[in-house]
């Protein structure tokens, strides 16, 4: 049964706020949710105002400058800041998407909250758990799969058949998708999720693999595929453009194919 | 090692009320209600077996205002989950997955369930009401 309720120990409690210097032109405030694994407190949002006139244009850039200039002690993801990489993964302003390729001035107007991922284990202020995600990734065996004998040189594909991929390859495993489905928050222990789908889809449809109906045997099962109930917020959500709905919905139709 | 259990980040509490999820939940919401509308149809159904002063009972309690609330609440929720049904059996045969199509569609259900809902109470009106 879905829990809707944050726990105990998870109830968010008011931080501190930390002004902005005298003189600052162009002050935004960023809400941030904080929780520190040493404290023994509750999570708390605390509020920083950065003065944009002296920061770079998208939500990363005022982590970092608050990191920087602000306050130390605030812990986040991030690496490549071009949106390839998917380490900064978020919650802002409501949705989930890449910290590095959210402008601040696309978020909507007064004080931008910030979150991690939601319905998952913090580690520290906006670092979630992916452990389980990971090990979901890994139970669809996300590698080419053949049976006969390697080719001298390399597996041939049609340009047709690698146009297939286009909108699947560009995945990067970020889990704002994921984590930003409801069926994925109540039933993410056994659901594997839009993003896993989508990949497990990428190699469903991959012409050069040969173990497609294995696959398609791992994933019917009433929780692992069919809980998707075609809500579409990873559609929604998803900061690369890419249609995981959609991924899921050519999966259930293979399934009912072969079964005719 | 944490000093104490990890929390559990906030989900519904925070995220953006979006037309998809709003018309998700609302979906599920009235499937439940019409499992208890469909209770009171047959509850209705046994009166209309049971004679007279039991039918009477029926259409006193329906044109209460409560009684009418309550079917107004129940129309509205079976032209919802009807339109919006709809929308599903497209989608589950792999059309309507592009944001714009969905957003758009979500809408539909929800301004044409209440335009449905609007249709089917003045009809009952100008048939002379409940009772």
């Amino acid at each position: 049964m879905a829990e809707f309720a944050l726990p105990k120990n998870s109830k968010i409690q008011q931080g501190k706020r930390f002004p902005a210097k005298p003189g600052a032109k162009n002050v935004r405030e960023f809400r941030v949710y904080r929780w520190n694994p040493e404290d023994g407190a509750n999570p708390r949002i605390d509020t920083y105002e950065v003065d944009l006139a002296t920061c770079g244009p998208m939500v990363l850039d005022a982590l970092i400058k608050i990191k920087n200039e602000i306050d130390p002690t605030l812990t986040f993801r991030r690496s490549c800041r071009e949106g390839i990489c998917g380490s900064c993964a978020m919650n802002i302003d409501g949705t989930n998407t890449l910290a590095c390729t959210r402008a601040i001035e696309d978020c909507s107007k007064g004080d931008v909250p910030i979150y991690p991922l939601p319905h998952m284990a913090v580690v520290k202020d906006l670092v979630p758990d992916l452990t389980h995600f990971y090990a979901q990734y890994a139970s669809i065996k996300p590698w080419l799969r053949t049976q006969s004998a390697a080719p001298a040189k390399e597996h041939l594909q049609s340009k047709q058949d690698r146009a297939k991929l286009d909108g699947l390859y560009e995945c990067i495993l970020c889990a704002c998708c994921s984590t930003a489905c409801p069926s994925y928050w109540w039933n993410g222990d056994r659901y594997l999720g839009p993003a896993i789908l989508l990949q497990a889809y990428r190699w469903i449809v991959d012409s050069r693999d040969e173990d497609t109906g294995e696959r398609l045997d791992a994933l019917e099962d009433p929780f692992k595929l069919y809980r998707c109930h075609t809500i579409m917020n990873c559609t929604r959500t998803c900061p690369k453009g890419l249609n995981p709905a959609k991924a899921i919905a050519e999966i259930k139709k293979l399934m009912v194919e072969r079964r005719s | 090692m944490p000093s104490t259990a990890r929390p559990l980040s906030p989900h519904l509490q925070v995220y953006r009320r979006q037309i998809q999820m709003v018309t998700s939940i609302v979906h599920r919401a009235t499937g439940i209600i019409l499992v208890f509308g469909g209770l009171l149809i047959a509850a209705a159904l046994l009166a209309l077996t049971g004679g007279a002063d039991a039918w009477a009972c029926v259409t006193s309690l329906a044109g209460s205002w409560f009684g009418l609330l309550v079917l107004f609440g129940w129309t509205w929720a079976l032209a919802y989950h009807w339109l919006n049904g709809i929308r599903h059996l497209l989608q589950d045969v792999g059309w309507g997955y592009s944001i714009a199509q969905f957003v758009r569609n979500g809408w539909i259900s929800v301004i044409g369930s209440l335009i449905l809902t609007a249709i089917v109470w003045v009809a009952v009106y100008s048939c002379g009401g409940i009772a």
